[in-house]
């Protein structure tokens, strides 16, 4: 597949902090393609270097097979970026934020006309065409950023945090409407700081520091991983908990809801979890293998990269 | 609910607000102990911020009352006010102060004497492996000592009662783990915690939990006893089950 965004050994720095360290990632021509990480891994500025809004250090970078350092005028005309802050006009309705975005990217009237009832029906914005963008809900208004950055049919989305801060219900349908963008044609660059959504993407670039931990297909990163993880529930966890972080074999043992998940070494588990299931019998602990989540899975990757850095100080 | 209301750290009885014709919160009626931790759910637009602006006593009710760390929301909220502590998502520090210089500004604003805020400051950083004494702009620490430092600084006062609006956002999964330890042991410590959140593997931290819809409140309750009532596995599940 022909990738439609190539990042190589990108570096970016403010003043002397580094927020890019030799990155590099491809985005291929179609897929969803998630950056997964917390604030301040380095996802804003990837995707501000990819737009041409910020000036490349060092390393290349192209979109569309585009140097971005020469053609960034060419690149954004074919691509829609939402920035992670509302980047919406509050004060003007949702209908004349769709029409400035129509003009700033030249759509004609008659593309227009056509596209902005295409661009209702999708976000089921209509019924609000005329309510001031400042007075939608958080999630209507990422439905609306979301319709502005389409308006031109880029072949190519950036999106930056589009679900942050907003509640289970309205990222399920934010992600229904990403899925049928991608039917579309529409290859897609999405940030996201829940893990939960690296499932829903074609291919994750898990990002942490500015260093990319892993990318690839949720599948296949899961399966390259050589680790294991078990579920521990038990009526005593309170007690439990504190027990289990003292033992060294485990490589962690983290909280994950009213459970806790222990990620030990493939060729060990088997006969730690024996030894376990002997030493704490009176609290009476559910020891179950189960499928790595994304977040354990960063979260492994994570501790390693600070193993072998010194924390930072305060 | 025990009813010994001595033990009550929030009690709300029909609390109502309207903007206009527009209902945001609908006759909520909760009581919320001493040393709980308890969430606050919901859509966005499903009124948890209302609700909370007046049990901060920043915002008055239409009808309704409430009685916060015993103080009458509507008559006392300046009282009220004293002793609470609020942190929001969006870390309100300066900047381009440091770590001290922001510990001693808000012990300034909460009136407490320099003192008795550097002592509770130096346990709590400390706790967390921030130095005190370092001379690091604020703007220069990692997202998950910002937030601590934040928290730190919602509690110089010694409120009886923290507000957390979703404290977690952004900052690392392992960060957001360790911040939970620290609502566990303050909650220990016989705080009362009332937190928002957007990640529905926290709500199953929580003692108890209000998933919030229209302005009224549709479940309320332990995590567990929700899951069970409704057969679902997790939080996540029962949020897309009730508020879907």
């Amino acid at each position: 597949m022909q990738d439609i965004i190539q990042v190589r050994d990108i570096m970016h720095q403010y003043g002397d902090k580094t927020a890019l360290e030799k990155i590099s990632l491809q985005v291929s021509q179609g897929e969803i393609h998630g950056l997964i990480g917390p604030d301040s891994a380095g996802k804003t500025t990837l995707m501000r270097i990819l737009c041409g809004l910020l000036n490349i250090q060092s390393g290349t970078v192209s979109v569309f097979d585009l140097d971005v350092s020469k053609k960034f005028k060419e690149i954004r005309s074919r691509l829609g970026y939402m920035p992670q802050r509302f980047s919406l006009y509050q004060d003007l309705s949702v209908e004349e934020n769709l029409l400035f975005f129509a003009r700033l990217f030249s759509v004609t009237v008659q593309e227009r006309n056509q596209r902005l009832p295409e661009l209702y029906a999708f976000s089921r914005l209509e019924q609000f065409k005329s309510r001031r963008a400042g007075a939608l809900s958080g999630g209507m208004k990422q439905k609306l950023a979301l319709s502005c950055a389409l308006v031109h049919r880029p072949e190519l989305l950036i999106l930056d945090e589009p679900t942050y801060g907003v509640d289970p219900v309205s990222r399920q349908e934010f992600w229904q409407m990403l899925k049928s963008i991608q039917k579309g044609g529409t290859s897609i660059l999405v940030s996201t700081p829940y893990m939960d959504e690296a499932e829903l993407c074609d291919r994750v670039t898990l990002i942490y520091n500015g260093k990319v931990l892993a990318s690839d297909t949720p599948t296949k990163i899961k399966a390259n991983w050589n680790k294991v993880v078990f579920r521990v529930t038990s009526p005593e966890m309170k007690e439990l908990e504190p027990e289990l972080v003292k033992i060294i074999e485990i490589e962690s043992c983290q909280r994950f809801g009213n459970e806790l998940h222990l990620v030990l070494q493939a060729d060990e588990a088997a006969s730690i979890i024996n030894q376990l299931e002997t030493r704490f019998d009176e609290y009476m602990p559910m020891l179950e293998q189960i499928q790595p989540g994304m977040e354990d899975i960063y979260l492994s990757y994570m501790q390693a990269v600070q193993h072998k850095e010194p924390s930072h100080a305060g | 609910m025990p009813d010994n209301s001595k033990s009550l750290m929030i009690q709300t009885t029909d609390l109502t607000k309207r903007f206009g014709r527009f209902t945001a919160v609908d006759k909520l009626n909760l009581s919320i102990e001493k040393g709980e931790i308890f969430g606050f759910l919901g859509a966005n637009g499903a009124g948890k911020t209302t609700a909370i602006r007046m049990l901060c006593g920043l915002l008055k009710p239409t009808s309704g009352t409430a009685v916060v760390a015993d103080c009458d929301i509507t008559h006392q909220s300046e009282q009220l006010k004293t002793r609470i502590g609020y942190m929001s998502q969006r870390f309100a520090l300066y900047e381009d102060l440091t770590v001290k210089e922001n510990v001693l500004f808000y012990s300034g604003i909460y009136q407490v004497e320099t003192s008795r805020a550097l002592s509770v400051a130096e346990e709590l950083l400390s706790e967390m492996g921030i130095d005190l004494g370092s001379k690091a702009l604020t703007s220069s620490l990692p997202l998950g000592f910002k937030q601590r430092l934040a928290l730190t600084c919602s509690l110089l006062h010694d409120p009886r009662l923290l507000f957390l609006d979703e404290p977690t956002s952004g900052v690392d999964p392992q960060a957001r783990r360790a911040f939970w330890n620290v609502i566990n042991r303050l909650a220990e410590k016989g705080k009362t915690v009332i937190v928002t959140t957007h990640f529905m593997d926290e709500a199953e931290y929580c003692h108890r939990v209000v998933i919030m819809q229209e302005g009224k409140a549709i479940a309320l309750g332990e995590p567990a006893v929700l899951k069970n009532e409704h057969s679902v596995p997790n939080m996540q599940q029962l949020f897309l089950k009730l508020v879907s």
